[in-house]
């Protein structure tokens, strides 16, 4: 949430992602998912993200256009409830090119850009986290310093810097969000190592005469990747809502190239003539961080029922231990 | 106790330098300040006194370091743009951001703390998920986005408030509640769950079984002790918007010091970005500090520690 004003540094430790040791130690399978409420919260939250994902990767199909079809002739048509025509049913831009087309193809830019995000600041961040965890010492106090380092980044206005300096391009761009959530995953990862390391299984590996390698990767990680799979739920909707921050700024994806940020900075300019150029875009946003949050949510109480429905605040010890080596 | 601090403070300093570096190293890789802000007529020789005025023509580190030790003086160098301290263009801005910060910080607290307790209170109850869902929605949607359609609605189709800058109390209802907006979901959420936790305690059952009313055990016993890190998340908050909410700040045109950062990184005005970072950072590092005190204060049981 961190791209939501005042979420900006404190966020990474709090807000729906925050996920204490606790869960952290929940094993995967720690009880069959609750019927009812809660199932059909997964399912809500799920079938949202999916939409989503169906819609950019089926973009070319389900479009009525091209994302960049300009046609002056019919710039600024309102949505079609709304005097314009059904042929563009949520208007059209300045440029004339369909609003819908452009939501639908911004689909695949912003969804690609925040999943595929997610996924290599897991692989860094879980990675590191175990090693961290594992080996402690000098390591340990290494990895944990860049975390810290990381963390008194005001990272909104550091992702501002980044882009507007270094410029914008696509790997830029990932490089910025990968920065925002992996420190999320080190941090998480490396406390449940840290409880993990003193229980019986990895003793008995030990005595076994396993190697380090193996019980980190064998024994330790299949226990991580629950708890890694809640807070990528939440990382998505924020990076997403991160993403579209940019973008919003001009910093983001450049045009032509459609993302739900750029089109929100675009109708920002139209605000007192087009609404529709800056509400749609804006509610495929809401909607799909929403899924994220919901899937993040349901899954977390699904994984861990002691964690129902708390969204804990980390408390002055316990956030220090956090931080610090406990 | 002092120890704690003093290590604190160490810390606090270690994160200073790691922040300034990195500003620094960006800045510098960003381009040549000598060809963004003089007119392209000027001569390579003007490009070299400009670098030669502002000691740009040293090795970075060396940069960095002669920049080190002028802010250990309180001298944060000229603004590039302006020709003024980069500090006081960074400490201009301050009172537009305090006062948007605070307005949204009192908004939020005041809505959601109440309604939060209440809804602990009488869990499970139409009030309690209708908060819950409300919570769910305020952390949902951007910041950036409500301000726009609040203008959209509020100010563009029905005139009730200005549609961007500061002035009066008009200014300041639309930026306030759409920042405050999500506070209050975070500040709920947790009051919320919080307060569930306190009301199950043994004290509580103790207080109940006395035959204290609900209305006084969920006030002074359950409440008090759910305080801490309520007060946490409202601190750490507080501390992050301090950098200026940049986004509700660029909506609303708000003169604050979000905005502030935004133009000199867009200007590569590098004593003021760096100028504002510090100040950023001097300040969540500050709120840090005092919550530390704070829950000593709070929390005898931490005195200890």
């Amino acid at each position: 949430m961190a791209a939501q004003d005042g979420g900006e540094q404190a966020g990474v430790l709090m807000g729906p992602a925050t996920v204490s040791p606790a869960a952290a130690e929940a094993p995967a399978t720690a009880r069959p998912a609750p019927r009812g409420r809660l199932a059909g919260l997964v399912g809500g939250g799920l079938a949202i993200l999916l939409i989503a994902l169906a819609v950019a990767a089926l973009a070319d199909v389900i479009a009525p256009r091209g994302y960049d079809d300009q046609d002056l002739a019919f710039a600024l048509q309102p949505p079609a409830w709304a005097g314009g025509t059904w042929s563009n049913p949520l208007g059209t831009d300045p440029l004339g090119r369909d609003v819908l087309s452009r939501i639908v193809y911004g689909a695949r830019t912003s969804l690609l850009l925040a999943l595929g995000s997610v996924l290599i600041a897991a692989v860094i961040g879980v990675t590191l986290g175990l090693v961290s965890g594992w080996a402690g010492g000098r390591v340990d106090a290494a990895i944990m310093s860049a975390v810290e380092a990381q963390l008194s980044l005001p990272y909104l206005l550091f992702a501002i810097a980044f882009m507007a300096l270094l410029g914008s391009s696509l790997t830029n761009l990932v490089i910025v969000l990968v920065l925002r959530s992996w420190v999320v995953y080190a941090q998480l990862v490396r406390v449940s190592v840290l409880s993990m390391k003193t229980r019986e299984f990895v003793t008995v590996a030990v005595a076994l005469g396993a190697r380090a390698r193996r019980i980190v990767f064998r024994h330790i990680a299949p226990n991580v990747i629950a708890p890694a799979l809640v807070v990528s739920s939440f990382q998505l909707a924020e990076l997403i809502i991160v993403e579209s921050s940019l973008g919003f700024l001009g910093l983001g994806v450049q045009p032509p190239t459609p993302s739900w940020g750029s089109m929100l900075s675009q109708g920002r300019e139209y605000l007192g003539s087009a609404w529709w150029l800056v509400t749609f875009p804006g509610l495929a946003i809401i909607l799909t961080v929403l899924g994220a949050n919901l899937f993040g949510d349901a899954l977390r109480d699904t994984l861990d029922p002691r964690l129902r429905t708390r969204a804990r605040a980390p408390r002055g010890r316990f956030r220090r231990t956090l931080k610090e080596t406990s | 106790m002092a120890r704690q601090i003093l290590r604190r403070l160490l810390r606090a300093v270690a994160a200073l330098l790691v922040v300034t570096a990195v500003v620094f190293t960006l800045l510098h890789l960003s381009g040549d300040p000598a060809y963004i802000l003089l007119t392209p007529e000027a001569t390579a020789e003007d490009r070299a006194a400009f670098r030669a005025e502002y000691g740009m023509d040293r090795p970075l580190w060396v940069q960095y370091g002669r920049y080190l030790g002028r802010l250990v003086q309180g001298d944060f160098g000229q603004s590039l743009s302006f020709r003024t301290p980069a500090v006081a263009v960074a400490l201009e801005r301050l009172p537009a951001t305090l006062e948007l910060t605070l307005a949204a910080m009192a908004l939020a607290v005041l809505i959601s703390l109440p309604a939060a307790v209440l809804a602990a209170v009488r869990r499970g109850t139409l009030f309690d998920r209708a908060l819950m869902i409300f919570t769910l929605i305020g952390q949902t949607v951007p910041t950036f986005w409500l301000g726009m359609v609040m203008i959209l609605v509020l100010a563009v189709r029905f005139h009730l408030f200005p549609a961007s800058g500061r002035g009066g109390v008009l200014h300041l209802v639309m930026p306030a509640t759409a920042l405050a907006l999500w506070l209050t979901a975070l500040l709920a959420r947790v009051t919320r769950s919080e307060m569930i936790e306190a009301l199950e305690q043994d004290y509580v059952r103790t207080a109940r079984a006395k035959g204290l009313t609900e209305r006084g055990i969920a006030a002074r016993h359950a409440l008090k002790n759910a305080l801490l890190p309520i007060i946490t998340v409202m601190g750490l908050q507080f501390g992050g918007l301090l950098g200026g909410a940049v986004m509700t700040e660029t909506v609303f045109a708000w003169p604050g010091v979000g905005t502030m950062i935004l133009d000199a990184i867009l200007k590569k005005d590098v004593p003021v970005v760096l100028a504002g970072v510090v100040l950023v950072a001097v300040g969540f590092i500050l709120v840090n500090l005092l919550l530390d005190l704070l829950y000593t204060v709070l929390d005898p049981r931490l005195r200890r520690a």
